[in-house]
């Protein structure tokens, strides 16, 4: 028991620590994209595990990247302000879309289409204001100074500086994930995920309920995108915007694991990992591989490891404890039931 | 014609049926009477295939039913007209006919059928073209019995065919049941109204909480104490 | 103002053309929705693959533009019914999410399969087919083909539906799919077959898109969503709500590039599609229950 609880004050001292010995920037790089992504992949699951499926995610994403660089070209507005701005945004179009989405009972494939025409059109007017955000070309904020690091700007050149605030934003994101897994929502949105009616009998304001995830996830997601665009200092529809980033979202939840809290940072790893060892193993010719895999691997994850790599792992786990809890005194097996991980009730009896 | 032996069968999470054995000959009318929830419609879901038994033995012509698909079950011979008709609501009253003459067998032979149902319910002729779900629910049953008998049965399955009906409707329902058997059909009809159902059938079984608890023929049936105090009411 | 008529009167007409196309885009998905209540998301991709069959048939390999459309039709057809099988088929029971998102992972699938083969470039097949001047409007002959055969095969469709067995056990089992056993119906070839004319569909659409736009990996991109929101503003599964829906966003598209260019069409038929919502979450012709 001692040892579980420390093990998370353990880790995050590892990981605050990195930077300070380690300086070799390829694989900071590498780990501060984990970082960023493995946010927008927390905020996605933070409704995704309700069976609220969005398509619309990079839509959101897009917004918080797209709204902040505009501002910051185009009227000199600070992405510390910026960034509310673009959260702002983000959180009223979930609103304007999740509202009569969920006023009038839109669940499953309509849902999922409704968001997935989402991403359509966030993706279709940036390419249309070309003007301004540089269409499909891709766009980037102007640097304050040249090749230095500014706090007004929001603009550094060290890759340390970014990993300890990816690193920051990222356990921010799980203690969100914690919040919402502890709260009394997370109990009326399950309700609502088996039966909505039925949840709906007992007193659950069904509409307010979803409302709250759905907008919480596309701010904590729009986030991301303006973490994203401040890091990469380029931006382009593709990359943080439309279908591909919303199915690469679901994506790599469902490789980790949809219902345990690292689960999206373990899709995040295994998914960007892959790319990256594709990209150097193919060189030039990598293009359109990465996401060969990746097409093939959620078809096969979704077919025969719908829990997902960690979820699964978790539940062998779990299985193995109850096993040897039947033992008297395996108080362990006890301890096991207060996972992330809930266990199938039928698999209790056995 | 049809014989279960030892039959158990059920859903995923319970067992609705157990130890169930029942025959149908040739040419006779059968009925399974019982309370709600007895297992009378997962008898019949088991006998057309819709539900494979977990024990016991299904045969029909000396064919193994529970090794048949069950889509291979119509051919050999048995249409199941199902509890609450089931009838393709939004689709015209022939192509709901026409449904129930998809296997190969019966298309070929298509049009002396329809003219065979129609003969019999002379109402459907008249709305051959009208939307099945905005009939009665008399003519929704007739419909559903006419698309049963597209197949050209030799054995047909009634689940609950007075269900929802008036009364004047019910008393048809049964006439037709008469009429159907009297042209040589076997038939083995489940039904809450006992009163009724006996005085069509020769034999009945009389199920209850998944078992068989009596069987005899009609007249036996309604001579019994029990059976006369627990569903006739007298 | 004359001028302007005229302008007028020619989106009305291309629009009309463009809803054809789209009611064939729209057909196929309602149908496979409809009958195996799954959504593919990778439809548009299906296309994509078809219009590269397509123009290496008929621009590489110089086959007559009719057998090269007729091969693409069957190629296309039977990607659909392997589609079904490998992917669909063993999801049956799962979550219809789990169903939706592992075509999505086709979607990627193909999308990069067609990049790694392929390459990024876009690629023309390099049909010029005349512009009419009708009245002094400029009409394309491509549009008017493209429209004419999506409204053939929108009626043999039809025909198919009504007039044969298995098309009205695919209409059947659109309402009642525990049943279809006793009808004799073997759901699973019912479900073949619809994918496969699903595909099919999707084949004759990339044939018609071919004559008119540029083969890219990512094409499926420019009308997969308009296709998706068609066919929820229709309702899904609801061929005619989807054949109504398709003229309606195609007149959108076309009138509202009428005043600067068609990409703000497609702008305004999504914000249209988002005001519909609140006004018709269900659909256009949803049935009142």
């Amino acid at each position: 028991m001692t040892m579980r609880s420390y093990f998370p004050w353990v880790a995050g001292a590892v990981l605050v620590a990195v930077p300070f010995v380690y300086h070799s920037p390829y694989p900071l790089h590498i780990m501060i994209q984990i970082l960023i992504w493995s946010f927008a992949y927390t905020s996605w699951s933070v409704m995704g595990r309700f069976g609220l499926v969005s398509l619309g995610h990079g839509g959101f994403m897009g917004i918080g990247a797209y709204v902040t660089a505009l501002l910051w070209n185009h009227v000199g507005l600070s992405p510390w302000l910026g960034i509310p701005v673009a959260l702002l945004a983000a959180g009223a179009l979930a609103l304007i879309v999740g509202w009569p989405c969920f006023r009038f009972r839109i669940t499953g494939h309509y849902f999922a289409l409704v968001t997935l025409a989402l991403s359509g059109i966030v993706l279709q007017v940036i390419t249309a204001t070309r003007d301004y955000t540089g269409g499909s070309l891709g766009y980037t904020p102007e640097r304050h100074k040249a090749g230095e690091s500014a706090l007004l700007a929001l603009q550094f050149t060290d890759k340390e500086t970014w990993y300890l605030i990816a690193l920051g934003v990222w356990a921010a994101g799980l203690y969100i994930w914690h919040l919402v897994d502890r709260s009394m929502s997370r109990y009326a949105l399950e309700a609502i995920s088996e039966d909505e009616d039925a949840a709906a009998a007992t007193g659950v304001n069904v509409t307010k309920e979803k409302l709250r995830i759905t907008v919480l996830s596309a701010v904590m997601t729009a986030f991301a995108g303006a973490l994203y665009c401040q890091y990469q200092m380029f931006i382009s529809p593709d990359t943080v915007s439309g279908i591909s980033v919303s199915l690469q979202m679901v994506f790599a939840v469902v490789v980790g694991g949809i219902y345990v809290s690292l689960g999206p940072t373990a899709g995040a790893i295994i998914t960007l990992l892959l790319a990256e060892t594709l990209r150097i193993s193919f060189g030039t010719k990598a293009v359109g591989w990465d996401n060969l895999v990746y097409g093939v691997l959620l078809v096969l994850f979704i077919i025969f490891l719908p829990k997902g790599i960690l979820g699964s792992l978790m539940e062998v786990r779990w299985l193995r404890r109850q096993a040897t809890s039947v033992i008297p005194g395996g108080s362990e097996g006890a301890a096991a039931n207060g996972d992330a991980l809930r266990p199938d009730p039928s698999l209790r009896s056995g | 014609m049809l014989e279960l032996k030892s039959v158990g069968a059920g859903y995923s999470a319970f067992q609705a049926l157990f130890d169930i054995s029942l025959d149908v000959r040739h040419g006779e009318a059968v009925a399974v009477i019982g309370p709600n929830g007895a297992g009378k419609t997962t008898l019949m879901r088991v006998i057309s295939g819709l539900i494979r038994p977990q024990k016991g033995a299904i045969a029909f012509e000396g064919r193994d039913l529970a090794l048949t698909p069950a889509h291979r079950i119509v051919e050999l011979g048995i249409a199941h007209v199902p509890e609450n008709r089931r009838l393709f609501a939004r689709m015209t009253v022939e192509d709901n006919l026409r449904m129930g003459a998809f296997m190969p067998a019966a298309r070929a032979r298509f049009r002396q059928r329809l003219d065979f149902v129609f003969d019999l319910f002379p109402r459907l002729r008249e709305r051959r073209d009208q939307i099945a779900g905005t009939m009665s629910g008399g003519e929704q049953q007739m419909c559903a019995i006419g698309r049963a008998l597209m197949s050209e049965p030799k054995l047909l399955l009634l689940d609950e065919p007075s269900a929802g009906l008036a009364p004047v409707i019910v008393q048809q329902v049964f006439d037709l049941v008469r009429r159907i058997r009297s042209g040589g059909l076997t038939v083995l009809i489940v039904e809450q109204n006992v009163q009724q159902v006996l005085k069509v059938v020769d034999r009945a079984y009389l199920l209850e909480a998944g078992g068989i608890r009596t069987a005899g023929t009609s007249a036996e049936l309604l001579e019994s104490k029990s059976i006369r105090e627990a569903y006739l009411g007298v | 103002m004359q001028i302007f008529d005229i302008y007028l009167l020619e989106a009305l007409i291309n629009g009309i053309l463009l809803g054809g196309v789209l009611a064939l885009l729209a057909l196929g998905l309602n149908l496979i929705f409809g009958v195996i209540d799954v959504v593919w998301i990778c439809y548009a991709e299906l296309i994509m693959i078809g219009m590269y069959a397509i123009y290496f048939l008929f621009t590489v390999y110089h086959l007559p533009f009719p057998l090269a459309a007729l091969i693409a039709v069957a190629a296309v057809g039977a990607l659909g019914a392997l589609l079904h099988y490998l992917v669909i088929e063993p999801l049956l029971n799962a979550a219809p999410i789990n169903q939706l998102l592992a075509t999505g992972g086709v979607l990627f699938f193909l999308q990069s399969a067609a990049t790694v083969a392929f390459g990024i470039d876009f690629r023309n097949a390099g049909i010029r087919l005349p512009v009419l001047n009708v009245a002094e409007m400029y009409i394309s002959y491509a549009r008017l083909l493209a429209f004419g055969a999506a409204l053939v095969a929108m009626v043999v469709v039809y025909l198919f539906l009504t007039r044969t067995y298995i098309g009205t056990a695919i209409r059947a089992i659109a309402q009642d799919r525990q049943i279809m056993p006793l009808m004799g119906v073997d759901s699973r070839r019912v479900y073949f077959v619809t994918s496969a004319v699903g595909g099919a569909l999707a084949g004759l659409a990339a044939t018609l898109l071919v004559l008119q736009y540029d083969v890219h990996p990512f094409v499926g991109l420019s009308f997969g969503p308009i296709t998706f929101m068609i066919c929820v503003l229709g309702g899904l599964g609801n061929m005619i709500g989807g054949f109504v829906a398709a003229f309606i966003f195609a007149e959108i598209i076309s009138l509202g590039g009428l005043y600067s260019d068609l990409e703000w069409g497609y702008v305004l038929a999504f914000a249209f599609f988002i005001v519909m919502m609140f006004v018709r979450p269900q659909g256009l012709l949803a049935r009142r229950s």
